[in-house]
């Protein structure tokens, strides 16, 4: 069980209380549930994690139950429940894609990056991990970034380099 | 009578009100006819279909559409039609597949009934006694979670859990506010409050009668014993909340009121959900006015003592109702 | 060259944007529809069209639409499903990215068919590129008119909004899809009700899959009989393919059902062979959960008949030997790849996406997967494969959704038709970490069997 002190109070910006709002108005009335999932990926994509402040914010904002969200978000794999580096990539690791070398890709980011699936780098920038079939199997091997989750095919150990070495430097 | 439907459950025939569930149905019939439930509570809206125990064989769809129905389905969701035939423990087929989910269900399970409050009460205690699963073929690590607090009432040991949804499903209808709930998905699924809150509420020890395991239990169980070494007594005082009537079942030791629940019709459910006052804080016989000892379900493990022979096929043999049911099919088998 | 009715226009520069799009043609199902045809003849040509789902299930769309309920004064949704996460099919997000408007023409025209005024598109929250494509051709729609109240002055308003999902393969399965459009937890419903009667917030619903609804404009422009001239039997029209694994053109085909596998796989139109020179050594032809097939049950029929691209040849055989065409995510396995490792992933992949309600799925697919585990690392047993055979069979059929099918039949099939493999990693437990098995006799062909003519009628 989380400790909830640990966790930094939260602000949500105005842009992006605006935007739930407009979430919130495409459902009929007394559903306005329907906007938790959406909601959620606008807070991940602002605070870079779902921390429970932030749920416990969501919950407010759509007067439900706090635990409503904590359910729902632990359902789902794309909200992070911990803080995940600047750019999480996300590798595909089912069958297609190891048909065509992903666990390869796999091996060689976890060298060049120093740390086990899940973990941050020292410098906060990178986190990976393996995730299920993104529905680009003819294209694998192939990763994502979130939070606009570009999408990146046909991976070499060659173009993980590049691709790592150029958001460095960003 | 006419807008009654006809439905007939390991050869037995039983008129039920239209909507009416198979398991229902086969509750109506009762005795050893009747499927094992483990998350299905009539008196909670939305449960059951999902532990898979109670599943039996449509082997005639209805007057109308006599097609028997290609899986086995759920007979907690099921309605029954018109003219429908049920088979339940003449199934071969059925107690292969329910003994199955049960072996499924105890893979991840602790099996640790010699500490377990709820031994002698368990349904899952019960099921796996009754299809002789007497050896796991599961060999790797069982899933473990820490054993925690919700609130100074109630702990949960997630290890026991067989993910039913009652506990929620009483949080959601029972109570005026939900701190608990699923967390995680597949079996990582977990009961769980996420962060330490506890679960405050005048009925939330209700979760404890309804947990079908050992999963929730009465931290003010006190001087945990096994549960037939107890004396259980109906008992009722007047309760000033509003939506409890105070009848409950007071667990004797000697002297000593070791702890109170709801009292439990012969479904192992709850005849009427009660307030935490009534369960945690009246420990005393003064507290009450006694009825009468509990009439124990025979099929529990409490009065039987004879969990070890019981086996469904033999049943048949000593149920007359059901010999004569199933003659048919009896013949068929003496002849191998 | 095989018809091309959704994919015609794919490679027009600037088909993604409502401009080019119409200069294609584009719209004139909803102009069609919205002002000479009635909704009930909208669904009288989809019937005709014999069109069947194309998410998975293959059930015909037009029957669908006409069990929806419609009772006075309640709403009614149509929800398409683009939720597309089995592994092996990618034909919908091509669809989405580069021709987003042959979705939102297909929206318009379905949802006018069954009475929705709201309309939902349930896009999986990976594909956060191709929401913002969605939305940005909805807003093109919107400003021409197309959406929105009184379109193209006909009288009918429609609301159509995309909705990310949050990462969970079950969402795929309609009921869980609805729950998850909900704001809930995806898991999949007790049935019944079915959507049609209780669907999206307790009301009637329609759940069809991207393609599905794309097939709609092209049936409604040439008319339903058109469509059912395409194909074969009652697999009528063209089909997507994703064709994925170990072939020299992995990509997103648009074939007319019936083409033989063969074609497909060798033909320079289509994949143009396997890749590397290698010999095919197996096939899941419809995504990963149909039965895998060995390379020569794959080309024919176990009489030796050539089998083709087709609801019903695919799974000619049974499963004994047959397979099913699923949602048409074709994956080919060259003869250097471990069937054991694969079906170890794919277990694993089931045990990750279980979303957990209902016993045997929850826990016999984490089971199967840490026994393909052990076997794949060599450290497994003969009795490790009965066993395997036997938790499969206790969760299929066993189950509240059909993902303990899909999770049982990988496995099932793997044991059928790769047996010897199995035994090898046992056998060879050393040896199987560091090579692999092989073709071996996976690929003979399969001779056609000739009817002996009787002699003896003199
Ligand atoms: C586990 C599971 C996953 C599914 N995933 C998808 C999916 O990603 N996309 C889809 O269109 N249908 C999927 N389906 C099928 C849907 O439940 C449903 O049949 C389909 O959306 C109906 O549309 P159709 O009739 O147009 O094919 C899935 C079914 C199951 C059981
Ligand atoms: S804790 Fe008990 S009641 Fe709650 S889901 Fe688990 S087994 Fe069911
Ligand atoms: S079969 Fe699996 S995915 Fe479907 S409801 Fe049951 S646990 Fe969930
Ligand atoms: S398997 Fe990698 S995208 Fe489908
Ligand atoms: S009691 Fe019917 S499925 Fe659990």
């Amino acid at each position: 069980m989380l400790k909830v002190e640990e966790q930094q109070p939260v602000e949500f910006s105005s842009t992006l209380l605006s935007e739930a709002d407009e979430i919130i108005k495409r459902y009929p009335k007394g559903k306005h549930k329907s906007a938790l999932l959406p909601i959620l990926h606008l807070v991940q994509a602002e605070l870079g994690w779902t921390s429970v402040p932030a749920m416990d914010k969501v919950a407010e904002i759509l007067n439900i139950e706090p635990i409503e969200v904590y359910e729902v978000a632990s359902f789902y794999s794309m909200y992070f429940l911990q803080p995940k580096g600047k750019y999480v990539l996300e590798v595909c690791r089912t069958g297609p894609c190891c048909l065509v070398g992903a666990e390869k890709i796999m091996n060689h980011i976890e060298a060049k990056l120093g740390v086990k699936e899940g973990e941050v780098t020292k410098d906060g920038l990178f986190s990976w991990r393996g995730v299920e079939c993104l529905a680009a199997c003819g294209y694998g091997p192939v990763l994502q970034i979130g939070p606009e989750y570009t999408f990146y095919e046909n991976l070499t150990p060659q173009s993980v380099d590049t691709l790592i070495d150029d958001l460095r430097k960003k | 009578m006419s807008d009654l439907v006809k439905v007939t459950i390991d050869g037995i025939t039983v008129e039920v009100a239209p909507g009416t569930s198979i398991l229902n149905a086969a509750r109506q019939i009762g005795g050893d006819i009747v499927p094992p439930a483990m998350c299905y509570y009539s008196k909670l809206e939305g449960s059951g279909g999902k532990c898979r125990t109670c599943i039996v064989k449509v082997s005639k769809g209805s007057e109308k559409d006599p097609r028997p129905m290609p899986k086995l389905v759920a007979s907690c969701r099921t309605a029954v039609m018109d003219g429908m035939e049920v088979q339940n423990i003449t199934s071969p087929e059925v107690l292969e597949a329910r003994s199955g989910v049960v072996e499924i269900l105890l893979i991840n399970h602790p099996l640790d009934c010699p500490v377990c409050d709820q031994a002698g009460e368990c349904d899952l205690q019960n099921l796996s006694y009754e299809h002789g699963l007497q050896k796991t073929r599961y060999e790797f690590e069982r899933r473990t979670f820490e054993r925690i607090d919700i609130g100074d009432k109630i702990q949960l040991h997630m290890n026991r859990c067989i993910l039913c949804y009652r506990c929620v499903f009483v949080a959601d209808q029972i109570t005026n506010k939900r701190v608990h709930g699923i967390l995680n998905r597949g079996d990582h699924s977990e009961i769980s409050t996420y962060i330490q809150t506890a679960v405050e509420n005048d009925f939330s020890g209700n979760v404890i009668d309804v947990c079908p395991v050992g999963a929730l239990t009465d931290k003010t169980f006190r001087f945990k014993n096994r549960v037939w070494f107890t004396k259980p007594v109906d008992a009722h005082r007047n309760c000033n909340h509003e939506k409890c009537n105070g009848k409950v079942t007071l667990w004797y030791k000697g002297e000593d009121v070791l702890r109170v629940t709801a009292r439990k019709d012969q479904f192992g459910e709850v005849e009427e959900f009660i307030c935490n006052e009534c369960r945690f804080d009246k420990k005393a016989t003064a507290d009450w006015v006694i009825e009468h000892p509990t009439h124990i379900s025979d099929t529990s493990v409490i009065s039987s003592n004879h969990y070890d022979t019981f086996k469904p096929l033999p049943v048949i043999k000593e149920n007359l109702a059901l010999q004569e049911a199933n003659k048919v099919e009896l013949e068929k088998t003496a002849k191998f | 060259m095989g018809r091309k009715l959704l994919l015609e226009h794919i490679n027009v520069p600037g088909i993604n944007t409502l401009d080019v799009y119409r200069q294609k043609g584009g719209y004139r199902a909803v102009e069609k529809a919205l002002k000479t045809l009635t909704p009930e003849e909208v669904v009288e040509e989809v019937k005709k069209s014999g069109l069947r789902g194309r998410g998975g299930a293959g059930f015909p769309t037009g029957m669908k639409w006409s069990f929806l309920a419609k009772p006075e004064g309640v709403e009614r949704y149509l929800v398409c499903n683009a939720d597309e996460s089995e592994p092996g099919t990618f034909k919908d997000r091509y669809l989405m990215t580069y021709i987003p408007h042959a979705l939102i023409e297909g929206m318009i025209v379905s949802s006018f068919a069954l009475g929705a005024k709201t309309s939902f598109i349930y896009v999986r929250g990976e594909m956060m590129p191709q929401i913002r494509i969605l939305e940005k051709a909805i807003a093109e729609a919107k400003a021409a008119g197309l959406l929105g109240k009184n379109i193209l002055g006909s009288g009918y308003d429609l609301e159509l909004y995309v909705q990310p999902g949050g990462g969970a393969y079950i969402c795929g399965e309609e009921t869980a899809l609805l729950e998850s459009l909900e704001g809930k937890r995806g898991n999949p419903r007790i049935k019944p009700p079915f959507p049609a009667i209780a669907g999206l917030y307790g009301c009637p619903t329609v759940v069809n899959n991207v393609e599905s609804i794309a097939a709609v404009v092209p049936i409604i422009n040439d008319g339903g009989d058109e469509y059912a001239k395409i194909g074969i039997g009652r697999s009528t029209g063209t089909k997507l393919i994703s064709a994925s694994g170990n072939l020299v053109k992995p990509g997103v085909y648009e074939i007319e059902l019936g083409l033989p596998v063969e074609e497909f796989i060798y033909s320079d139109e289509y994949c143009g062979g396997i890749a590397n020179g290698k010999r095919l050594k197996a096939t899941v032809a419809g995504g990963s959960s149909v039965p895998i097939l060995p390379a020569n049950l794959t080309l024919k029929y176990a009489n030796g008949e050539p089998r083709l691209m087709s609801y019903e040849s695919l799974s000619e055989g049974g499963f004994a030997t047959g397979t099913m065409l699923g949602s048409g995510g074709f994956i080919a396995f060259d003869e250097d790849q471990c069937i054991v490792r694969n079906t170890w992933n794919f277990a694993r992949f089931y045990h990750h996406e279980s979303c957990g309600q209902c016993s045997p799925c929850r826990e016999g697919t984490g089971w199967m997967e840490k026994i393909l585990h052990k076997l794949e690392h060599g450290h497994g047993t003969s009795a490790d494969i009965d066993l395997l055979w036997d938790v499969q069979r206790k969760i299929e059929g066993n189950t509240i959704c059909p993902l303990g099918d899909a999770a049982a039949w990988p496995v099932a099939s793997a044991i059928r038709h790769f047996r010897d493999e199995f035994e090898w990693h046992v056998k060879e437990p050393v040896k199987s970490q560091s090579c692999n098995y092989g073709i071996a006799n996976y690929a003979v062909p399969i001779e056609k069997k000739i009817e002996e003519v009787k002699q003896d009628n003199l």
